[in-house]
């Protein structure tokens, strides 16, 4: 989602730049597309989260069994068939279908990572704009909430807070979301005030162009840049996060859900006997996050000004 | 230097209160209040009264707040549901083994990451920058869990070099003087002990540890190959200085600032991450314990231990602060 | 003017009475980097600095004059660039030698000071301790020796209350201040040579003025020879004996200070020149810029490098390099490289 969510912007940032008031911005992303497409970093990036994201779409068509069907016929204690042709990945402790269990977790992460993004980033996005507009005593509100908030630990606030709603997917999406309102919140606010310190803002202040005008046409459009960077790394961290609460327990309170971090923590007590369990949902969960992490580094670099040649 | 150590704490007066607003609010602000947390969604009403009576919750909540906070600085968080015994007490005894985790991983991760970084800045595109690079890129993208598993299996199960579970092998008693297991093992000059602890200690701090040394390799990298062009580098070459002082007390010296700050964020981060790494091992820390109090929903533990750890996070980040103002004059003169 | 072409280049400041301190033949120095194309920073520099000179070197950015002075050095890093030639200091080959041997040469024998003083001053360490390593280094000076020593320094470059000033940081000084610094751990060893590289360029005019008669009188007083690198026609008139004019990596001219100035003979100098502004010209008369950039140039293979921005420019100036030589009837220390230089009359 995170790499369309990033091409998409990158396409329609492009095709605006015909527009005059947003040339420099336009010419920023056509210039940063176009280093995307010859850095192997930025490939192998975008090609894992394409992969990602297409699994977690079709699902249903790509998985040969339900990921929930359990059939216990099959297996006995401490012996699991392993990969065959029937089951290319084997069968987990219930029976279930591996490879069916890992393309599913996929929707899972991709949903838990997505809505928990878009919505602490939206809120983030919203307070810091608020802070970075105003100014003044509203900005010292805010960014001392934020302040107060990134004194606790991400991951640490995120058991928290999903501790505290209870077992279920819409509090892991709560915490991780609530984890991310600060970090947006501050990135957002930052780049803002730098924004408006630029040469370009003054100049526009000194052509009279009023001051919503300058923050709504100039200041907000210039800082998304480092929001949509700081969105496609806060997308692997939601993996890691969403794996990390699924891995302690705090996912949904249905065991048959397939969340690669329960997967991984059924395995513990197997590892001496069944390795590969705990290798394919460890594999999934290092792959995604990679990606998205592989393409925010690259995403970074393109458009860093200073690094444009 | 004093004004600037005692400005940085006047700072933290701020972020302590409304930390603790937060973590005060945080259970009551939850559909149903603490009573529900505590008794769960189905309870009689009158065992509600009683808990509500017990822990003050019938009062109004500035009151509530004050005799908290009364009770906190007394270092007084209550008792746990699991255990029945005082939170501080419970925090306190397993804070140490969660601390001689954190403090091997931080060491492991300095100890690497800075040496690797450095070569790798120095040599940029070389076989070790590039190998450091993608290394980093890896280390950053597997959860400790993941890798928790993994050094499990191949250091523990197949090769059998370390151990999977525990802080140490329960067959051996042995004073505990410190609460650290390897230096009691040392301390007490029983050897063995010490490196039974050791192997205990190995692959958990190694999991730990593999993030903030990837991003230790990483700034270290990216300060030492900044620092290498400053003009000031130039200088010392041209005054003929030898190649071993120009690297440390000209690059080093320099590079370290950003270094330490990111040891620091670390050092607190793990405390976090602790949680994750404790449970795959089951090395009985604060990270474990809170992760079993999830399951208990012993809210008296999971607010203590966050407001706990909280602090240990600020407080880290001040001592990091003030090291700064103690490298970079121009911090410290500000 | 007639010109035999393929002429071999004369020596700018050769023959001034004994064995060259510094010595620099047909240095080369061209940068590379992936994908780009190699840039020829330095293209065949070669020139003479006597004992106790004082020798100026002119360009714009970009001419080459400062890699010039970095590469004899050897501060250039190794990574994409590559020197040939030869740079002898009183004989030694500085280019072959060991890097141990040319790190015991620097700081010792050659000094050098830089643009930035702010910058190139380390901002950890006290400028007592930037001192004092200097002499622990090459004087072999320890503890309270060294640090009586960078005092006096200290004093010596006109900085008061020098105890105390040991202990600040560079951040706690003026520019002008800094600059004071950077010169007296350029004279701690008493050098024979020292290459000051645009000294004065980031400082304001007062400051600059200061900066420049110090390191007059200094060098004057010791006998060290100056390498005095710069944009800035107006600082080498006060300062230097003898000027090379450097245009895209080669000197166009060479004169002693007072020829250069009376008589310029390259095109590029009277632009030069023409662009200062000067208190004996007339009010009124404009400041004529060089036209173009200096990255409107000719690469030398292909004739004058200055051709694309030359109003004098004919069309022998393009298809074979001109060679650096006296003019017929000018004196023999006054070489130009040029097929149509500026007749005597000019001005």
């Amino acid at each position: 989602m995170s790499l369309s969510q990033g091409v998409e912007a990158v396409e329609s940032a492009d095709s605006s730049a015909a527009g005059p008031p947003e040339e420099a911005a336009g010419g920023l992303w056509r210039d940063a597309f176009r280093r995307l497409r010859h850095n192997p970093t930025a490939i192998l990036g975008a090609a894992l989260v394409t992969i990602f994201v297409l699994v977690a779409i079709f699902a249903p068509l790509l998985a040969p069994y339900d990921p929930k069907v359990a059939d216990l016929s099959q297996i006995r204690p401490g012996d699991f068939p392993g990969p065959s042709r029937e089951h290319l990945l084997g069968l987990d402790s219930q029976g279930r279908d591996e490879l069916s269990r890992i393309i599913y977790g996929a929707r899972y992460s991709l949903l838990i990572g997505v809505v928990s993004l878009a919505v602490g980033a939206t809120l983030g996005v919203i307070l810091g704009l608020i802070a970075g507009a105003f100014g003044g005593w509203v900005d010292s509100l805010v960014m001392r909430l934020v302040d107060i908030m990134l004194s606790i630990p991400g991951l640490l606030l995120a058991i928290g807070i999903a501790a505290l709603l209870g077992r279920s997917l819409k509090s892991v999406m709560i915490a991780i979301a609530v984890v991310n309102v600060p970090v947006f919140a501050r990135l957002l606010r930052g780049s803002m005030l730098a924004q408006r310190r630029s040469d370009y803002a003054l100049a526009a202040r000194s052509l009279g162009v009023t001051r919503s005008r300058i923050v709504l046409q100039h200041v907000f459009p210039n800082s998304l840049g480092p929001v949509i960077v700081q969105a496609t790394l806060a997308l692997a961290t939601a993996i890691i996060d969403a794996a990390g609460l699924a891995f302690l327990g705090l996912g949904s309170p249905d065991p048959s859900i397939p969340e690669w971090g329960r997967m991984l923590a059924e395995t513990n007590s197997l590892l001496a006997t069944e390795p590969l369990l705990a290798l394919w949902p460890g594999l999934a969960i290092v792959l995604s996050v990679l990606g998205f992490y592989l393409l925010g580094e690259a995403l970074r670099e393109a458009l860093d000004p200073k690094l444009r040649r | 230097m004093l004004t600037f150590a005692v400005r940085r704490l006047l700072l933290l007066i701020p972020i302590l209160l409304g930390l603790s607003i937060l973590v005060f609010l945080f259970v009551r602000a939850l559909p149903g209040g603490p009573e529900t947390a505590l008794l769960g969604e189905r309870s009689t009403p009158e065992r509600i009264a009683q808990v509500r009576a017990a822990y003050g919750l019938d009062r109004p909540v500035h009151e509530q707040y004050l005799s908290y906070m009364g009770k906190v600085v007394k270092l007084d968080f209550g008792t746990s549901i699991q255990t029945q015994r005082p939170v501080s007490e419970e925090i306190a005894r397993r804070f140490k083994a969660t601390l001689e985790l954190t403090g091997a991983a931080i060491l492991f991760a300095v100890l690497v990451g800075i040496p690797l970084g450095f070569v790798a800045g120095r040599r940029p595109q070389s076989w070790i920058d590039n190998l450091s690079t993608v290394g980093s890129l890896l280390g950053i993208a597997i959860p400790v869990f993941v890798l928790g598993y993994l050094l499990k299996y191949v250091f523990a199960i197949k090769l059998g070099w370390f151990e999977t579970t525990g802080r140490q092998n329960v067959a051996i008693s042995t004073e505990h003087p410190t609460g650290f297991f390897v230096l009691d093992g040392i301390i007490t000059g029983d050897l063995p002990a010490a490196w039974d602890a050791f192997k205990h200690l190995v692959l958990p701090a190694i999991a730990l540890g593999t993030i903030p040394l990837a991003i230790i390799t990483r700034i270290t990298r990216a300060a030492v190959q900044e620092v290498s062009n400053e003009d000031f580098v130039r200088t010392a070459e041209a005054k003929g200085m030898t190649k071993s002082v120009v690297t440390r007390r000209h690059i080093l010296r320099n590079a370290m600032l950003p270094v330490v700050t990111i040891i620091g964020l670390q050092t607190g981060l793990l405390l976090s991450g602790a949680i994750l790494t404790e449970t795959v091992f089951a090395f009985g820390g604060l990270g474990s314990f809170m992760a079993s109090s999830v399951f208990t929903r012993d809210f008296p533990v999971i607010q203590g231990g966050i407001l706990f750890i909280a602090v240990v996070f600020v407080l880290v980040n001040l001592l990091v602060d003030i090291s700064y103002g103690l490298f970079d004059p121009r911090v410290r003169n500000a | 003017m007639t010109r035999v072409q393929e002429q071999v280049d004369a020596i700018p400041g050769r023959g001034q009475g004994a064995a060259p301190l510094l010595e620099v033949r047909d240095l080369r120095v061209t940068f590379k980097s992936r994908g780009r194309r190699p840039v020829k920073a330095v293209d065949g520099v070669s020139l003479d600095v006597a004992p106790g000179a004082t020798v100026g070197i002119v360009g714009e950015s970009g001419s080459g004059k400062s890699v010039t002075s970095l590469a004899a050095l050897g501060l250039l890093g190794k990574r994409g660039v590559e020197i040939s030639g030869s740079v002898k200091f009183d004989g030694d080959d500085l280019l072959n030698m060991p890097e141990d041997e040319l790190r015991a040469v620097r700081g010792k024998e050659i000094a050098m000071v830089f643009q930035d003083p702010m910058s190139s001053l380390n901002p950890v360490l006290t400028i007592g301790r930037q001192i004092t390593e200097i002499l622990e280094r090459h004087r072999g000076l320890k503890g309270q020796d060294a640090r009586d020593q960078a005092a006096e320094l200290l004093l010596s470059v006109g900085i008061g209350d020098a105890v105390r000033r040991l202990k600040s940081f560079p951040h706690q000084l003026s520019g002008g201040m800094r600059q004071r610094v950077m010169i007296a751990m350029a004279l701690a060893c008493q050098p024979r040579l020292l290459i000051a590289d645009e000294p004065t360029t980031a400082l304001d005019v007062t400051i600059s003025a200061q900066i420049l008669e110090l390191l007059r009188s200094l060098v004057v007083d010791s006998q060290t020879a100056l390498v005095l690198i710069t944009h800035d026609l107006g600082v080498v008139a006060g300062l230097c004996d003898q000027v090379h004019v450097m245009y895209s990596g080669r000197i166009v001219e060479s004169a002693p200070r007072r020829a250069l100035f009376a008589n310029p003979q390259h095109p590029y100098t009277t632009g030069l020149l023409a662009s200062v502004p000067r208190l004996d010209q007339p009010r009124g008369v404009p400041l004529l810029p060089i036209p173009g950039s200096p990255s409107d140039t000719l690469p030398w293979v292909d004739g004058c490098a200055f051709a694309p921005r030359c109003t004098r420019r004919v069309p022998e100036s393009v298809g074979c390099p001109p060679a650096l030589l006296p003019l017929e009837g000018s004196e023999p220390s006054h070489l130009v490289r040029c097929v149509n230089p500026v007749p005597e009359d000019h001005t």
